[in-house]
């Protein structure tokens, strides 16, 4: 079983070099989908990330674990990439962000007009299909996965940062809130929009 | 959302609805339109595919360099 994050961070103040590199591997993506949020490019990102490894490392004997470990690491890549991109003039704090265009979850043009008896209802023939009915090594193939990638990686800075966040690397609301420092409202409308358009590129890709 | 919410509403408030975020009237009205509409079943089986592919999405190991960067940091940590 995977060690816990208290059991890493009593190992990792030991000194124990292999729980830190579970650490490592348990954090730095999450870190780098943060980073992206704030500072322009993969490098810059890197080498913000790597910044904030420092400062967890510095910060270890002060946290006192009133937030969660997985808290606190986001919150200093946050603070980190705020004050990199300040000096370089190159970023907005993450609450001043768009949450991107107005673009509908769904082409209007699918829906029924509004002189239609049934306003706002699906179109003949314009109704989702059931992907339940698709065979198995659709959903699984490389393709699939490459179509979903493209899309994620298209997605304006916030939203690819919460989707990542939340359906990659599996966190709560509640954790993407702290860490980015969103509403509970403005997370919802990022983690809305970022899922509609990842759908849209896999509907056209399976119902193409 | 109204009381009787149309299809274009429905695909708006899905991630409200899968992330708890609506009120019990909102709640029910969205399950009762789901129930009798194929076509917005489809749509919250998609969404929910989504969800679910979005996480399997292999992503890349880390760089060996940066393990090492990291580990070389943590060593000069650890000797400080």
């Amino acid at each position: 079983m995977a060690p816990s994050d208290q059991d890493l961070l009593a190992r990792v103040r030991d000194g124990d070099e292999a729980a830190f590199e579970t650490l490592v591997e348990r954090y730095h993506r999450p870190m780098l989908a943060v980073a992206r949020a704030y500072v322009r490019g993969t490098a810059v990102a890197e080498e913000v990330v790597q910044d904030a490894w420092l400062g967890v490392l510095r910060g270890l004997d002060r946290f006192e674990e009133r937030s969660s470990l997985k808290t606190w690491i986001l919150r200093i890549v946050a603070n980190t990439a705020m004050t990199r991109g300040a000096r370089e003039a190159r970023t907005v704090p993450f609450s001043a962000l768009s949450t991107g265009d107005d673009e509908p979850a769904v082409d209007p043009d699918r829906f029924r007009g509004p002189e239609d008896p049934y306003p706002g209802h699906w179109l003949p023939g314009a109704a989702p299909s059931d992907w339940a009915q698709l065979p198995e090594d659709v959903l699984g193939a490389r393709e699939t996965f490459a179509v979903v990638t493209a899309a994620v990686s298209e997605l304006p800075e916030a939203q690819r940062t919460v989707i990542a966040l939340r359906d990659i690397h599996g966190y709560s609301s509640d954790e993407v809130c702290d860490a980015l420092d969103v509403t509970a409202g403005n997370q919802r409308v990022l983690l809305h929009r970022a899922r509609s358009h990842v759908r849209q590129a896999l509907e056209r890709h399976l119902d193409g | 959302m109204a009381r009787d919410p149309d299809c274009n509403e429905i695909v708006e408030v899905v991630t409200a609805y899968l992330e708890g975020a609506l009120g019990r009237r909102d709640r029910k009205a969205f399950e009762r339109h789901v129930k009798k509409c194929g076509g917005c079943a489809n749509y919250l089986e998609q969404i929910r595919i989504t969800i679910e592919t979005v996480g399997r999405v292999n992503e890349d190991d880390l760089p060996q360099d940066v393990r090492d960067n990291l580990v070389a940091a943590f060593r000069d940590w650890r000797a400080s």
